[in-house]
């Protein structure tokens, strides 16, 4: 018993100090004038689901539940972010050249189709974030759409 | 932190041995015991400071090496730039030519359905693109080449990470890509840009071969496709 109380106790001042290393925040408050939303003046239900469903991980600011602030639920967090923005940041999206919005839009679109984004892992507590089925279809043909009018 | 826990399991078997040997100086055992529980908070503590710092150091020295890195590879550039403007202008790159050559083994791997042999394909050719030194070509070349180039590099990283059909949508715009690049560099060998009507609404790619094999649908449709266009 005593040897569980003891690691129990290492785990309980384990956990209180890895609260201490500091991580890198996800969070601005400007909206770019480069931004995929402002670029293509997209309408609300357009602008709504994307900043719900995709924005925490590929823009410059994420919205953080409280939960999320706990480490290490952090560590994974902005592991996450780094990769989702380097894959794809909204925000810069008037950075991008012509070629590399094709390839981005054709991913976006591939991905929503075959439910591989938004990422399971990121629905399961982020339920809003889900998109149904109507939803997809709203969000691929307006992707598509934008992919058209580059050509 | 395991080293922690398994001389904590020790100490914790020498006093339960202790206990019953004397029994009679609990209070000693006692103060004891509370001593080793703050000494392993503030070990635990201490530690998990360390690492934290460790850490941030550790980043700190990257970003050192980074910027060292970097520096080498202008100076480089430099060198090499100074070397080319005396190589003959039609001769194709040589990173050009490495790049194809890495898309050709690439798209043998598709063709074979090989997805482990195509993923090493798509890293050599990510780490190839990596490599391209453009500062051969023109300012506006030099321009149009970056693009396709860090177009061309994700893509290659995807197809490194990827299953077969995924590594196979890649390899559709991969290949516009490559075929954008060739039109600026200029090719050796002949090139043959072939065209398969069925995958996504029609994909071409690249093959140094006359003969059709097809690396969008393998084996299923070795031989679906037509020649589009010779490059030389």
């Amino acid at each position: 018993m005593r040897i569980v109380k003891l690691i129990a106790l290492v785990l309980l001042v384990a956990f209180v100090g890895i609260q201490f290393v500091p991580t890198k925040r996800n969070q601005s408050e400007i909206v770019p004038k480069t931004d995929f939303l402002l670029v293509n003046n997209s309408p609300k239900n357009i602008s709504t689901l994307l900043q719900t469903s995709c924005y925490d991980c590929h823009s410059n600011n994420t919205n953080y539940p409280w939960y999320n602030k706990i480490q290490p639920v952090t560590w994974f967090l902005e592991h996450h972010i780094t990769d989702g923005k380097d894959e794809l940041n909204f925000n810069e999206w008037e950075n991008y050249s012509n070629r590399r919005k094709n390839s981005k839009l054709k991913s976006i679109i591939n991905q929503i189709k075959d439910d591989e984004m938004p990422l399971w892992s990121y629905t399961l507590v982020h339920q809003n974030a889900s998109l149904s089925e109507s939803e997809k279809t709203l969000v691929i043909d307006y992707m598509e759409q934008i992919k058209d009018s580059l050509q | 932190m395991q080293n922690i826990s398994i001389n904590l399991k020790q100490n914790e078997m020498n006093f339960s041995k202790k206990n019953h040997e004397h029994k009679n100086n609990n209070k000693k055992v006692v103060s004891k015991k509370v001593k080793l529980t703050t000494t392993i908070m503030v070990m635990a503590f201490v530690s998990l400071t360390a690492m934290s710092c460790k850490d941030g150091k550790k980043e700190e020295s990257k970003d050192t090496m980074h910027s060292e890195m970097n520096h080498d590879e202008s100076m480089d550039h430099d060198n090499m730039s100074a070397s080319n403007d005396k190589m003959d202008s039609n001769a194709q790159n040589s990173d050009a030519k490495q790049v194809l050559a890495d898309y050709m083994v690439l798209k043998d791997a598709l063709v074979a359905t090989e997805k482990d042999e195509a993923a090493k394909a798509g890293k050599k050719l990510e780490s190839t693109l990596k490599g391209f030194d453009v500062s051969s070509y023109t300012a506006e070349e030099q321009k149009e080449l970056k693009d396709i180039i860090a177009d061309a590099i994700e893509h290659a990283e995807h197809i490194g990470q990827s299953e077969m059909d995924h590594q196979r949508e890649h390899f559709k715009t991969l290949s516009k890509d490559i075929i954008d690049m060739v039109a600026i560099t200029g090719t050796d060998n002949t090139l043959y840009q072939q065209f398969c009507p069925m995958y996504d609404k029609g994909s071409a790619w690249l093959s140094m071969n006359e003969d059709i094999k097809n690396p969008y649908y393998g084996s299923k449709m070795l031989t679906c496709g037509k020649v589009q266009k010779e490059i030389n």
